[in-house]
């Protein structure tokens, strides 16, 4: 894969001006690089999904079954009755074209069909020709096509090439989604066995085993356990991470990424070490093991069927509520659909945080509160003893996420928190932060190797910006609070700005926290060598 | 050629509309028959449409939240960008509604050497976007005074601020000149932006192409031929009063004006134009971020199979045991 990839000077030789050929020409090619493989017919087997089989996008014959038309067009239809957001969508764009440079897949790949607005009309011009009056009766003139199958191969090739990231939503005149749109694009791909193996090992592993990684109980101790020991090792506190601890006050839920994934590891250490320190009776479960939902990128039955287990367990262990760790996704499906789909959570009590006696007034009906919303109210009210010189090796910059950000609004805590806990802090450019920001580029399953290229193309916006403030501030760690982030962000870093770090922002609470009896901190949570106060000063 | 299309038909019916006003047969059909059956289509064609959407319920909470949330009683939350209450989601949706928040956002993104990715301010297309739809307000409510007796006393007043500058006579409508620039701007924009243009479909141009045609006929008329006002107050009252007239003063390019205008009602709902009715009803705008707050109820909230613990717990039974894990059932 990377050495097939293009160096980075040679790989934005971008003319953006569109071909010459219409763009209802739906012909795609499956270059390496630029796609993701398809799912593997015993994670569909696994699901009950339709159509199992071995097949990939690039073989001519996609294996479809004989009535696979009928079943997206019936599928489209249901979907037009159960979604306001998709008959809307579809009906209201007026083609201004303000979505198009908002998408990092189009400026970095100058495709027009990853500008948004195309990306839409991929699947509008089939809802015109089979669903409207001006389709049917004049298809050319209302930008109308045939559902063939060189169209569907097209669905699959730029729903896969969206990360549902909303950017283009913030600036669209009508609050069209395209989130939305390549989230039923492939629901209906789902529909006739069109998924790709990034998405649905996770979504089987995470349906079987609770996580996706398919760790089972006894892993998932081991990995904790020797978290609790690396712990003891760097800090001279042993802490206590209770399993399936039934009556606790907190059920703690976190993307198994952060217990087997590296940089995410470091910020499972800073959280159970805030945690200890704090005194909170929290559990984790093996079960809901994973707060990540790869049915997100899957369908909204999907993300229902691997978030039923959290309400579940919290239920089940008897906890009052629950607090969820950084990760992007996990966060939409928390905050936007979990209640929805698997609530009311009537069973837990609305959150208190024991320490400061704050209610947790935004989370009084899911009951469910963010890490970062705890510990700047931790902050906030002087809980935690911090010492923001330790993490004086960083100068750091906040990436938001897509999720907290656009579908939350989770933006001031992180920044809190980060103040707090380091003395060298930038913010990047104002068009690339907040509820602007860029996707890493690899969000919704698209995180893979063999789509290494499209992802550094896509991720491109985000590492300039990073860039301008590594080169102006000396910046050199990147903070964020999503799991995925953290899986790829350091690749994508490495390939366009060496010399940046990803970290939780939890890693630097952990740095900094002074903990009662700790030893002296010869090294930061990573191992590295801390350089002593005194030669600081004569430095 | 979607663009050069759209002009040839455009100006097809013009020429139509022309011709037909000539021919005495025709001209109750050009005058009454056509705008008649264009108001019926609009009307009919937008409640069907309205009625779709409305019937398509939100199963879930999506706003796009472009601002701080309401957590911590010390953080400021975006009240408008990411609001929490009514008053604020309403405020959001005027912002949107009236002067098109979301496109005021808009900025330019431009890949220079370095690579190096530049961001620039771009409000153009937001301000003739904004000029062009109150132009067409402020035309559409002074146009009253021909369909109503007596002429109410705010269109009236409108049309004295519209007059303002008082040059010439008839005195000259600030809105006559703005809306020709701004949709001069959008049709200029759609066909010379390479990406705007690559997405373009036949309606986006006929659409811009109609509404020019419609305005510079009326412009003509007023400034120009100096219409018989009289007669196009019958023909107005006419058409409202279900009493039809056709004065015989009434010219050929009235009936220019009616026809163009009769086309694009009665594409409205068939096209984008639903825009209008579509904007009060977006999700991603229309709802507050209360996600945590307040349950939202999901009409179809359909069964699904799930894992349950207890099948988790009966799997890996064994290795609970050995990593120690309490279990539910022994």
């Amino acid at each position: 894969m990377a050495e097939q990839t293009p160096k980075p000077e040679q790989l934005l030789q971008i003319d953006y001006r569109p071909p010459a050929k219409d763009w209802r020409d739906p012909t795609v090619e499956f270059r390496k690089g630029v796609f993701c493989y398809s799912a593997a017919p015993k994670n569909l087997e696994y699901l009950g999904l339709p159509n199992p089989r071995k097949w990939q996008p690039y073989d001519e014959d996609w294996k479809l079954p004989p009535n696979w038309k009928q079943i997206i067009l019936e599928g489209m239809r249901d979907r037009l009755q159960k979604f306001r957001s998709f008959r809307l969508f579809m009906d209201i764009c007026v083609r201004c074209g303000a979505c198009a440079d908002k998408c990092h897949f189009y400026i970095g790949s100058g495709d027009p069909k990853n500008m948004p607005v195309l990306r839409a009309e991929l699947l509008r011009s089939v809802y015109r020709r089979y669903f409207t009056l001006a389709g049917r009766l004049f298809p050319a003139l209302a930008g109308a096509r045939d559902l063939t199958l060189q169209v569907l191969k097209e669905w699959f090739y730029y729903f896969y090439q969206c990360t549902e990231c909303r950017r283009c939503s913030v600036f669209c005149p009508y609050g069209i989604d395209t989130a939305e749109v390549s989230m039923i694009g492939r629901e209906l791909l789902t529909l006739v066995g069109c998924n790709i193996n990034w998405v649905l090992e996770p979504v089987a592993n995470s349906y079987r085993t609770g996580n996706h990684l398919g760790i089972q109980p006894h892993g998932f101790k081991d990995s904790i356990e020797f978290a609790v020991d690396e712990l003891a090792e760097i800090t001279g506190v042993r802490v206590e991470a209770p399993i399936n601890k039934k009556g606790a006050e907190v059920l703690l839920l976190v993307p198994s990424a952060d217990y087997f994934g590296t940089p995410h590891y470091f910020t499972l250490l800073g959280t159970l070490m805030v945690l200890h320190e704090i005194g909170l009776d929290y559990t984790f479960s093996a079960f809901a093991s994973e707060g990540g939902n790869f049915g997100l990128f899957t369908s909204h039955e999907m993300i229902k069927r691997i978030n039923a287990k959290i309400y579940e367990e919290a239920k089940r262990l008897k906890v009052k509520w629950i607090l969820g760790a950084e990760c992007g996704h996990m966060w939409r499906v928390l905050h936007q659909y979990m209640d929805t789909m698997n609530g009311p959570a009537d069973f837990l009590e609305e959150p208190v945080s024991p320490i400061t006696g704050t209610r947790f007034e935004n989370a009084k009906s899911t009951r469910t509160v963010h890490i970062c919303e705890f510990t700047a109210d931790l902050i906030h009210h002087r809980k935690l003893a911090l010492d923001a010189s330790r993490n004086d090796h960083w100068t750091v910059t906040f990436h938001d996420s897509c999720n907290p950000s656009r579908a939350m609004g989770l933006i001031e805590e992180p920044r809190y928190i980060l103040k707090n806990v380091c003395n060298h802090f930038h913010e990047m450019p104002e068009s690339t932060i907040r509820e602007q920001t860029f996707c890493c580029g690899s969000g919704s399953g698209l995180g893979t190797d063999e789509n290494f290229e499209m992802r550094m193309r896509g991720g491109f916006p985000r590492a300039n910006a990073v860039k301008y403030v590594r080169d102006r501030f000396g910046v050199n760690l990147l903070a964020c609070i999503c799991a995925i982030d953290k899986a790829t962000l350091p690749a994508l870093l490495e390939y366009w700005v060496p010399g940046v770090e990803v970290a939780g922002v939890h890693e630097l609470v952990g740095n900094a926290l002074i903990m009662k009896g700790e030893k002296e901190r010869g090294t930061d949570l990573r191992g590295e060598a801390l350089t002593p106060k005194e030669e600081l000063v004569h430095a | 050629m979607n663009a050069l299309s759209a002009f040839v038909v455009v100006l097809a019916l013009a020429a139509l509309a022309f011709v037909g006003g000539q021919v005495v047969i025709l001209r109750p059909l050009f005058g009454v028959i056509l705008p008649w059956a264009a108001i019926l289509t609009l009307l009919l064609g937008l409640t069907h449409r309205v009625i779709l959407w409305a019937r398509a319920p939100v199963p879930f909470r999506i706003p796009t939240t472009s601002g701080q949330q309401k957590s911590l009683p010390w953080i400021k939350a975006g009240w408008l960008e990411s609001p929490s209450s009514t008053p604020g989601v309403i405020a959001r949706m005027a912002l949107e509604v009236g002067l098109f928040r979301s496109l005021f956002r808009n900025t330019k993104a431009e890949l220079r050497e370095g690579p190096r990715l530049v961001f620039g301010e771009d409000k153009a297309l937001w301000l003739a976007a904004l000029l062009f739809h109150w132009s067409l307000l402020v035309i559409f409510l002074r146009h009253l005074r021909s369909f109503m007796e007596p002429v109410p006393a705010f269109v009236k007043a409108l049309a004295a601020l519209d007059g303002f500058f008082q040059v010439g006579a008839p005195v000259l409508y600030v809105t006559d000149i703005i809306i020709v620039l701004a949709v001069g701007y959008l049709l200029l924009r759609r066909l010379r932006n390479p990406q705007v243009r690559y997405i373009s479909l036949f309606f986006d141009y006929f659409a811009l192409f109609l509404l020019l045609g419609v305005v510079i006929t009326g412009i003509f008329m007023r400034y120009v031929t100096r219409i018989d006002t009289v007669a196009v107050k019958q023909l107005a009252l006419g058409l409202v009063t279900f009493a039809p007239t056709v004065p015989k003063e009434v010219g050929s390019l009235l009936f220019v004006h009616l026809f163009l205008l009769s086309a694009l009602a009665a594409c409205f709902p068939f096209s984008k134009l639903m825009h209008m009715g579509g904007i009060f009803l977006s999700p991603t705008r229309t709802l507050a971020n209360t996600n945590r707050m307040k349950r939202h109820v999901n009409p179809w909230n359909s069964p699904v199979k799930v894992h349950t613990y207890e099948e988790w717990e009966e799997e890996f039974r064994d290795k609970i045991t050995a990593a120690g894990l309490p279990l539910e059932r022994e």
